[in-house]
């Protein structure tokens, strides 16, 4: 199969990246170390090509009921233009089949979803459009292939890419609060990210892409890979798709119970009445943090004992370059206590329970 | 292109080989191994006196990416381990076939050493696995 290529493809091989089959695209894993890497988004600026992920714009006179149906959080939330809404989007049996942030707009809304579930996401929306379709309003949902996204992190992100947007943005975009965003023609700015640190997700259109990155590269931002994108997102606390939850596992089971937007009582979105009898027979699993106390590293699906409790598994693991341990997600019983053990390789190696994120704009939230 | 020293012997598992004067052979893993692991964030020798078998895991390399088993490339017993990389793991990565050596041992077969690759051997096996 051939791989999808972002616009900046020849860009990221020009740059010495090492690139990588993702969700099916040929993405940079890192540009020669993933620990610088991490490092200079901590401590002053990356920049992420994630036009692999899909811009969906859901307009119509319909979209907000629709929105309301499709997705656990509520749109009715987003008080304004510009106001952004992270959320899961659901199957009839609360399991979780993407999570996704939504963008109110002037005259709609703006989702951006995962690109490894692109597909089945466009399918499912589109359904559940039809499905609704005689009873709201009409829901137009349109891909955005034209347009490119990249983020950029980092304590300096923000002062670094102000100069370096179109003139009309600058303003609006530097009185962004965090999770809100600004547009322009096909520009869009947000305050968000998915590192821990401030910093900027543009969305803008691909023909203006490959000069917007070079400029922000002679700004002094450093392309970053995906292979830190995720060491970051896990410092973070920031839930993986496909790797910390999916269709088989709720929100209330992946940390993300505060994205369940529970009143008002009688919106009927899809997932609701799973999740609230998972709610109400208690005892479900839940994601909490791992910091390895012993040797060696944590990774994903290692066995996690927490005594009486019952057994777990990690979901995502790794070496934190931040905080210089492993940690870890790891769904767990939900009576564990703040010991655990786990299996690495047949050795049982003690660890610590902890809410995550363990690090936040560069700073360690977690006694080691 | 990777570093491939032409006085070394090599495994096809990607571990160097190293003949010392006093009989003993030193091990680590190759410049094209540490490269592709990336940055090495642990490393696990094997314990001084354990006595391996050809073929057989006796170490573990771990990047921020992912965990890989090291395979001794001859029988042996282990004398010495380098203590340095419970600390330093990076200089694996910084110095593949100097300071980022794993262990050392007293081969049980002091010929089976000639049994692995040469330099030029291992270029090929690079070739050939793309």
């Amino acid at each position: 199969m051939t791989l999808r290529r972002t616009t900046l493809h020849a860009t990221h091989e020009a740059a010495g990246a090492r690139m990588v089959d993702f969700a099916g695209w040929s993405m940079p894993v890192h540009y020669g170390s993933q620990i610088d890497e991490h490092h200079a988004v901590r401590r002053q600026a990356g920049m992420f090509d994630v036009s692999h992920m899909t811009v969906v714009d859901v307009d119509g006179p319909g979209a907000r009921d629709y929105l309301r149906h499709l997705l656990a959080n509520d749109v009715d939330k987003l008080k304004a233009a510009g106001r952004a809404l992270y959320s899961c989007m659901l199957n009839p049996e609360g399991g979780v089949l993407d999570d996704l942030i939504t963008y109110r707009r002037a005259d709609g809304y703006r989702v951006v979803v995962n690109a490894a579930t692109r597909d089945k996401d466009l399918a499912w929306m589109r359904d559940v459009a039809a499905r609704l379709s005689g009873t709201l309003a009409p829901v137009a949902i349109r891909e955005r292939d034209d347009l490119d996204m990249i983020a950029v992190q980092g304590p300096a992100a923000r002062d670094l890419c102000l100069p370096l947007l179109p003139e009309s943005l600058r303003a609006p975009a530097e009185a962004l609060t965090p999770f809100t965003a600004t547009e322009d023609g096909d520009w869009f700015v947000a305050r968000t990210g998915y590192t821990g640190e401030d910093g900027f997700e543009v969305i803008l259109p691909a023909t203006a892409t490959p000069s917007f990155w070079q400029a922000l590269a002679a700004a002094g931002v450093r392309p970053i890979g995906l292979g830190a994108r995720d060491t970051l997102r896990l410092e973070a606390g920031m839930n993986l798709y496909g790797t910390d939850m999916d269709e088989q596992i709720t929100p209330l089971e992946s940390g993300l119970g505060w994205t369940v937007a529970w009143t008002p009582a009688d919106r009927d979105f899809i997932g609701r009445q799973a999740l609230e009898r998972q709610q109400a027979d208690g005892g479900h699993r839940r994601l909490v943090g791992l910091v390895l106390e012993g040797r060696g590293v944590l990774r994903g699906h290692m066995s996690v004992s927490a005594g009486e409790a019952g057994q777990g598994e990690t979901t995502s693991g790794s070496f934190s370059p931040t905080l210089g341990v492993s940690i870890a997600l790891a769904r767990v019983p939900a009576d564990a206590g703040e010991r655990v053990t786990v299996d690495i390789r047949g050795k049982l190696v003690p660890a610590k329970v902890v809410k995550p994120p363990f690090v936040r704009h560069g700073k360690a939230l977690i006694d080691l | 292109m990777s570093h491939i020293p032409a006085e070394l012997r090599y495994a096809p598992s990607h571990e160097w080989v190293r003949k010392e004067a006093d009989g003993t052979l030193t091990i680590g893993i190759s410049d094209h191994a540490q490269a592709l692991l990336g940055d090495l964030v642990f490393v696990e020798t094997p314990e001084v006196g354990a006595h391996l078998d050809a073929g057989g895991a006796c170490a573990v390399v771990e990047s921020v990416k992912a965990a890989s088993d090291v395979y001794a490339p001859v029988a042996g017993e282990v004398v010495a381990v380098n203590e340095q990389l419970a600390d330093s793991p990076e200089l694996v990565n910084g110095d593949a076939y100097g300071d980022g050596w794993l262990f050392r041992v007293k081969p049980a077969d002091a010929a089976a050493v000639e049994a692995l690759m040469d330099a030029d051997a291992y270029a090929a096996h690079l070739e050939a696995e793309g």
